[in-house]
């Protein structure tokens, strides 16, 4: 089946069968790669872009349900201001260790401050819940989202 | 400005007609330098007349920091910033790039990237220095004594030019035998708060590639329908639902019928039609044993003499001491099998090179082990067979395996095809979960006995468990008399001074493949140890502090190493002054040369959720080269150790795992813990590991506060903690 498919402002055609997982037309057909396989059920949010603004598990996003979606990915946050920031905030307190749940990890982070410009340490807890990071940088993840919420504030 | 990172684009640079110095060392590991690439393939440095410099990083990054740890190494002896230089990934050669604790193997683990590393990449480092100052000593005329090279340039005697105009000269030059290191005192990076990692910049705008990120030209996606039981063989199977699935290209029996290879055109053509392929399999020699089995033999041992007497003690004196001490603690522990699961489920590529050489591209661990394998499997020479290492989205320890599994797998998914197109192997989280290599299930067995005045009469260690090392090929190297070492590191090499101390070995089968998992023995010794010590300050009535650091006091460098990570956790934890309503628990714990004591300081209570609310760690991992990444490693190794503490274990039902994903192997949140601060040791002393140390004393710290919440729990003994009845907030 294809079908049109609007990425971080380009429109893209895909050819894909209905049920196909978002995250697998992102990663195997686009080539876009920040996007990661971590568990295919939901479970650790390292597959979460942006649709319409809001953040998605697109391990469990299918493809069908996208039409005259916007899709925003990992690979466009530099040009997004709270992306730049979050990004800046990362890079300061050096939050990556493996580096690989970081993209999904900013990608909700975007999301939470994109609703709550300057989140409590409870917030941050409770909205970035779903992000699993192996490596455990939960520390740097919580201060990055304030750090964050500085650089835009200023 | 960061320099464009990658072995392409140094080529076309040096291609482009600048010159090049190579810095590496031969295979008997003197230095040794060359003019270009091809004549040295193997360098540790490589710099260019137009300046650019990458480090050859012979580990593999896992998030544990070689690509920063190694690169700030010659960063600070060749003289630039961490700003003007660049990491490449080094190819597997296990005579250059071998891992210098590990014999002629090429290997990251055990916590020894940077303690294996720290001469050798500071020498490499001073010797490209020595060379472009006595290059520039020659052209300018002047004493080399009178010039260093700094921020990049090479500087003095009034003059000054970048270190790039000197690399053509200094390229004809014999490196010194034993080029001058920098003294501490001039140190600008090592050691310096203010370094960043190097690869932080890609990984936070998606741009980091991982082996799983890897799209070769005409590549197929394999997957592996593996028996649902150990041992379980291919009966028969039936593709004819796969044929359905659009992108499905063909089945295939693995040689030892051990499982079936789908192959498809993309990764979510291969989830479906391996989904959709229905296998018969005979079952009649698979194992069937279930965790409650596997419990069952290791108390049993535990209750029987032990077959090894680990430490030659008088066995029968040790419990004629224990039994007739005024008091006796007893207490028998049991840990569970655990999966490493890495945030990036396994996964490597193979392609076959135009001339018939065998590429490998991996988030590669061991490069040595599937490099051996693979000359076996295909039938050629080691320099026929390249492995490409990439960015590998966690390990520990999961990616090293004796065997090599999963480059092992791709090979043979590999060679059962005409080999005209790339093969990327892929594992789900469910093959992960499920697939084995678990850190092994273990018990212990402890009675301690006490005398009046609390002193510590006798102490009857008995462990029991199933042998990492024994039946692969590392056995000879690991196993002493019988005594696979790391069952029992951390009670054999505690610091404690314990009088009258028994050690017992007895090991258990293995119902599943087991594997080191971070800090390996560490991960139950370290737990035993410290609790066990909790136990004896609580029945003493002693300070916890105080009761080791009686422990302590024999003057050794590694008791006063010890002594002084507590001493530092302690004054850093508020110790004995938790806030209203908290309790806190301490910990310490020596492993892979570094020394870690940790406060856990909890709220809440057993019943209705207790509350980590800060962890406090002290670390003397000798000279601390990057800081920052040392912290981030024990905060790591922190929630790593307390996450599957609180919840997580692997268990098995007629042999199969329960285990699906994460929804049943639950990993560490952020809301798990709510704050974590780690204090360094400032030290002279050789650097020693990181990634590991961390996470032994984290699980009892927190086990040993929950007790101080006084709810009337006794320390957990079989872990999950959620199992043995503590709930968490």
């Amino acid at each position: 089946m294809s079908m049109t498919l609007k990425i971080n402002g380009e429109t893209k055609t895909v050819d894909a069968e209905p049920g196909t997982p978002l995250l697998w037309v992102i990663r195997d057909d686009l080539k876009m790669t920040g996007t990661k396989f971590g568990c295919g059920v939901a479970s650790c949010g390292a597959c979460t872009v942006h649709v319409d603004g809001q953040p998605v598990r697109s391990c469990q996003t299918f493809i069908e349900d996208l039409e005259g979606s916007e899709v925003t990915t990992i690979e466009a946050m530099e040009e997004d201001k709270i992306g730049a920031a979050v990004q800046q905030a990362w890079l300061e307190l050096d939050v990556v260790q493996c580096g690989y749940c970081q993209s999904g990890q900013i990608m909700s982070a975007v999301g939470l401050l994109r609703e709550n410009a300057k989140p409590s340490a409870e917030e941050i807890d409770e909205y970035m819940y779903g992000n699993a990071c192996r490596c455990a940088t939960y520390q740097r993840i919580r201060a990055g989202v304030q750090r964050a919420a500085e650089i835009l504030e200023a | 400005m960061t320099l464009a990172t990658s072995r392409r684009g140094f080529l076309k640079s040096a291609a482009a007609g600048a010159a090049v110095l190579v810095i590496g060392a031969t295979a008997k590991g003197a230095m040794a330098a060359a003019s270009s690439e091809e004549a040295m393939l193997t360098p540790f440095v490589k710099i260019t007349s137009d300046g650019q410099v990458i480090a050859i990083v012979k580990h593999f990054e896992k998030g544990q920091g070689p690509a920063t740890g190694l690169t700030s190494l010659i960063a600070e002896e060749l003289g630039v910033t961490m700003e003007q230089i660049d990491y490449d990934f080094a190819p597997s050669n296990p005579q250059v790039y071998n891992n210098l604790f590990f014999g002629p193997f090429q290997g990251t683990g055990g916590s020894t990237a940077m303690a294996n590393s720290f001469q050798q990449y500071r020498t490499a480092g001073a010797a490209a220095r020595e060379m472009l100052i006595a290059a520039a000593a020659a052209e300018w005329g002047v004493d080399a004594a009178s010039l260093d090279i700094v921020e990049g340039q090479v500087t003095g005697d009034g003059k000054s030019a970048p270190l790039g105009d000197f690399v053509a000269a200094a390229a004809t030059m014999t490196p010194p035998e034993s080029p001058r290191l920098r003294d501490p005192s001039e140190w600008k990076i090592i050691g310096n708060e203010k370094t960043r990692r190097k690869d932080s910049p890609i990984k936070v705008n998606g741009q980091a590639q991982f082996a799983m990120d890897l799209h070769l030209p005409n590549q197929m996606v394999a997957m592996i329908a593996r028996p649902p039981q150990r041992g379980g063989t291919v009966a028969s199977f039936d593709d004819s639902g796969a044929t359905e699935v659009k992108g499905f290209i063909m089945a295939k029996a693995l040689p030892q019928n051990n499982g079936v290879v789908v192959y498809a055109e993309s990764t979510w053509a291969a989830i479906q039609a391996r989904e959709a392929l229905s296998v018969e399999w005979d079952l009649s020699a698979a194992e069937t044993r279930s965790s409650a089995e596997i419990r069952e033999e290791i108390i049993a041992a535990l209750n029987a003499e032990p077959t090894y007497n680990v430490n030659g003690a008088d066995r029968v004196a040790v419990k004629a001491a224990v039994d007739g001490a005024a008091q006796v603690l007893e207490k028998t522990f049991y840990f569970p099998l655990l999966a490493h699961a890495p945030m990036e489920p396994l996964n490597c590529t193979i392609e076959q090179t135009a001339d018939g050489e065998i590429v490998l591209h991996d988030g590669c661990q061991m490069p040595t082990g599937p490099h051996m394998a693979y000359q076996q499997i295909f039938g050629l020479p080691a320099e026929k067979i390249h492995i490409k290492t990439m960015l590998a989205g966690g390990s520990f320890g999961r990616r090293a395996t004796p065997d090599a599994d999963y480059q092992v797998e791709a090979a043979l998914a590999f060679v059962m095809t005409d080999r005209s197109r790339p093969v990327k192997l892929v594992w789900t989280r469910e093959d992960d979960i499920r697939g084995g290599y678990y850190r092994p299930a273990a018990g212990h067995k402890v009675r301690v006995g006490l005398n009046a005045d609390g002193t510590i009469a006798g102490w009857d260690h008995q462990v029991a468990g199933q042998s990492i090392m024994k039946g692969t090929a590392f056995e000879p190297m690991a196993v002493r008399d019988g005594v696979d070492g790391t069952t029992v590191e951390g009670v054999t090499e505690n610091p404690y001074a314990i009088p009258g101390m028994a050690i017992g070995l007895t090991d258990t089968e293995k119902a599943t493949s087991v594997l080191w998992w971070r800090s390996v023995g560490h991960t139950h010794t370290g737990y035993v140890m410290e609790t066990m010590m909790d136990m004896v300050a609580r029945a003493t009535g002693r300070d916890p502090v105080e009761l080791r650091l009686s422990l302590l006091e024999g003057g050794s460098e590694e008791q006063e190493r010890e002594a002084a990570v507590l001493k530092l956790v302690a004054e850093k934890a508020g110790w004995g002054k938790p806030a209203e309503g908290r309790a806190q628990g301490i910990a310490v714990h020596k492993s892979f040369g570094s020394y870690v004591a940790e406060v856990v300081e909890v709220s809440g209570s057993v019943e209705d959720g207790v509350v980590i609310e800060k962890v406090t760690a002290a670390v003397d991992c000798g000279i601390a080269v990057n800081p920052d990444v040392i912290r981030a490693q024990i905060e790591g190794g922190i929630g790593y150790g307390i996450g599957h503490a609180m919840r997580d274990q692997i268990t098995l039902s007629g042999g199969e795992v329960d285990q699906y994903n994460f929804p049943d192997y639950e990993p560490l949140r952020i809301s798990d813990i709510k704050a974590i601060e780690v204090h360094i040791v400032p030290s002279a002393l050789a650097p020693s590991g990181v990634g590991e140390p961390g996470t032994p004393p984290a699980a009892p710290a927190l086990a040993n506060a929950i007790v101080a919440l006084g709810s009337g729990v006794e320390h957990v003994a079989e872990l999950p903690m959620a199992e043995a009845g503590v709930s968490f907030a």
